[in-house]
């Protein structure tokens, strides 16, 4: 792949470019803010003239350093995002002018609260249920964060900046549906791997324009290359549908592993990936739309949380999975009790093969997720027909 | 046409000859060079089967040390292996439970000897062969022993998984005077509440076969069957039936 894609190797090194280019748009004035979470409207950011930057959080390095103040039987994905910033090793968190939080969770609010100390941070309060009473105070939520980020950086959100900004992140979400779908493809194009650096690299992009293009080229270098016949898989090679806890190049390890083993990892039904995809609808009223389009984020902190059920029966079909892993980091409560309702729901209506995995992201399970793994893997190829 | 399943394990390596029937089964310690243990098991079961490596058709590898051995046409994991050795020995067996030595399994099985879903314990040591070694050691006993000292005894109150807690517990235990017997019952007590557990995740049928080496603790297996509430079948070498199961994969194939 990464010899005969260019587009790959441009995205592959956007992380390190980036960071330069955001010290140049920084030296020029530009604000910058950083988001955590799936959750945070990045349109308000982009309306506000401000560039909208993912901080780091998915790398193990910086856990022992964050271990000397939060409790070590905490989610990974916690640790990792204030060992970060309290050793200041990511370049996003160390450009942002603000941090943009939401109440998703409760290890993550009480970090947050912790955060606060570093850097000026907008906490979020999220509702946990889908309703018509939540959506109203969401989008009083949102009326908070435009006064904020007004005050903050001497702006205006005016309605037409805001229509600008819908437009362009609308357009970036149908650039990465269009990426991600092309691996309903039997086989996949591209390997899960690759997917993942492609959209977790991406996610530190500044210039948001640049971004959608180099997508647009990607897809179409792999259209391309996918029309004639290439593909690192077979189209007997066992499809695995990803769900669960949000995964980035450093806690990657229950992807590589799956393909390392003979899999292909061909929808990631997470917040970085097909989450994300679900744009802003048309409406009379845009703040109340783009309200709308968070709070309908299926994550694990919604109480109940059926659209993921929804959204998971319907990728599993698109996709052609053979099998769904339920990946959960040890200390995600939400994920972790989830997994049971995901498991039933699938076993009722998809009849697909289901295995979770509680893991960190740690190295030091890695012998026994490849028996899980391989095992899995195994009864897929059992189901279809092979001898047991 | 004879296959040989080779199973090598954190504790033991096993291998069987299968032509149809089991040829032969043996055991050996793994050490600390899985490969030569792999190979000396083979060499074994050969001697004793009195076959020549040139008739054994397909050699089929399983076990942590799976991926050590040059000789293996085919790597299968001991979970497939365990499903299809049980099924081998008792064809209405629907659930395998699979101790070993560093993990725990529970596994349903379908009508053709096929994995359905399975359940594994996580990252420690918790309900394994290495948490009753650790435990036999702190009582300094055998494992044999450790079962002996159970039997009728009323077991002691071990609330900890973790091998080192449960370690520290079991020595408090000792400095308050508790009797080595009810500690060894409260050991087996604790691991069947452990396997308990894990055969909640998966769906677990009254037909089970118990395998792996800690199996072979009979005090153990009443221990877990009295807690989960069934009748389990062991066989007499528990430790074999990975090694068996990767045999008749090959015999098979």
């Amino acid at each position: 792949m990464r010899e005969i894609c260019a587009s790959f190797d441009e995205i592959a090194g956007l992380r390190e470019r980036n960071a330069i280019a955001l010290k140049v748009a920084k030296d020029r004035g530009r604000k910058v803010v950083g988001t955590y979470c799936l959750f945070s409207p990045v349109e308000l950011i982009v309306a506000a003239g401000a560039i909208p930057v993912s901080l780091c959080g998915t790398s193990a390095t910086p856990i022992p350093a964050a271990e000397k103040v939060l409790p070590r039987s905490l989610c990974p994905l916690i640790k990792s995002s204030y060992g970060f910033a309290l050793t200041d090793t990511c370049p996003f968190f160390h450009f942002s002018d603000l941090l943009l939080a939401e109440t998703t969770c409760d290890g993550k609010k009480k970090m947050y609260e912790l955060l606060g100390r570093m850097k000026p941070l907008h906490l979020m309060q999220l509702p946990q249920v889908q309703d018509e009473a939540a959506l109203e105070y969401w989008v009083l939520e949102l009326k908070r964060l435009i006064r904020r980020l007004e005050q903050a950086f001497d702006v205006k959100i005016t309605p037409e900046k805001l229509a600008a900004a819908v437009l362009l992140l609308n357009e970036e979400r149908r650039s990465l549906k269009a990426l991600q779908d092309l691996l309903k493809r039997k086989p996949a194009p591209i390997s899960g791997m690759d997917l993942l650096t492609v959209l977790h690299n991406r996610g530190f992009t500044v210039d948001k324009r640049e971004a959608i293009g180099l997508i647009d080229r990607l897809t179409a270098e792999l259209t391309g290359l996918s029309d004639n016949g290439f593909s690192p898989f077979t189209t007997r090679t066992p499809r695995i549908l990803l769900t669960g806890v949000p995964v980035g190049i450093g806690s990657e390890k229950v992807v590589r592993l799956v393909e390392e083993l003979g899999g292909s990892v061909v929808c990631f039904e997470s917040c970085g990936a097909y989450k994300k995809v679900d744009p802003v609808l048309p409406g009379n009223d845009l703040l109340r739309s783009i309200a709308e389009k968070y709070l309908r984020v299926p994550c694990s902190c919604m109480s109940p949380n059926t659209g993921r059920l929804q959204l998971l029966e319907k990728l599993v079909q698109e996709f052609q999975a053979d099998g769904v892993i339920d990946l959960t980091w040890q200390g995600c409560h939400t994920y972790n009790v989830e997994s049971f309702t995901v498991k039933r729901h699938l076993q009722e209506t998809a009849q697909v093969p289901f295995l979770q995995i509680e893991t960190d992201y740690s190295e030091s399970d890695t012998e026994q997720l490849k028996v899980r793994i391989e095992a899995f893997l195994e009864v897929i190829g059992t189901r279809r027909g092979g001898r047991p | 046409m004879v296959a040989a399943g080779i199973d090598i394990g954190s504790t033991g390596t096993k291998a069987v000859l299968f032509d149809g029937e089991i040829r032969a089964s043996i055991v050996v310690p793994t050490g600390w060079d899985p490969k030569a243990a792999g190979l000396e098991a083979f060499r074994q079961a050969l001697d004793c089967a009195g076959i020549a490596e040139g008739d054994v058709h397909s050699i089929v590898g399983t076990g942590y040390g799976r991926v050590s051995l040059p000789i293996f046409d085919r790597k299968v994991t001991e979970i497939t292996c365990h499903a299809r050795g049980a099924h081998f020995l008792y064809p209405e067996t629907r659930s395998v439970i699979d101790i070993g030595g560093q993990d725990s399994k529970v596994i349903s099985v379908d009508e053709h000897g096929r994995v359905a879903e399975f359940a594994m314990n996580d990252k420690c040591a918790a309900g394994t062969g290495r948490f009753l070694q650790v435990m036999a050691g702190v009582l300094d006993v055998s494992l044999e022993q450790l079962g002996q000292l159970a039997v009728g005894a009323t077991p002691a109150q071990i609330s900890s998984m973790c091998a080192v807690f449960a370690e520290s517990e079991v020595i408090g235990l000792l400095a308050r005077g508790a009797d080595k017997g009810s500690i060894a019952a409260g050991i087996f007590h604790s691991i069947a509440g452990r396997i308990q557990g894990l055969a909640g995740k998966v769906t677990l049928s009254h037909r089970v076969t118990f395998s792996g080496g800690v199996a072979l603790n009979r005090e153990l297996c009443s221990a877990i069957g009295a807690s989960l509430g069934v009748d389990m079948w062991v066989p007499h070498a528990p430790q074999m039936v990975g090694a068996l199961g990767a045999a008749i994969m090959g015999f098979e194939a």
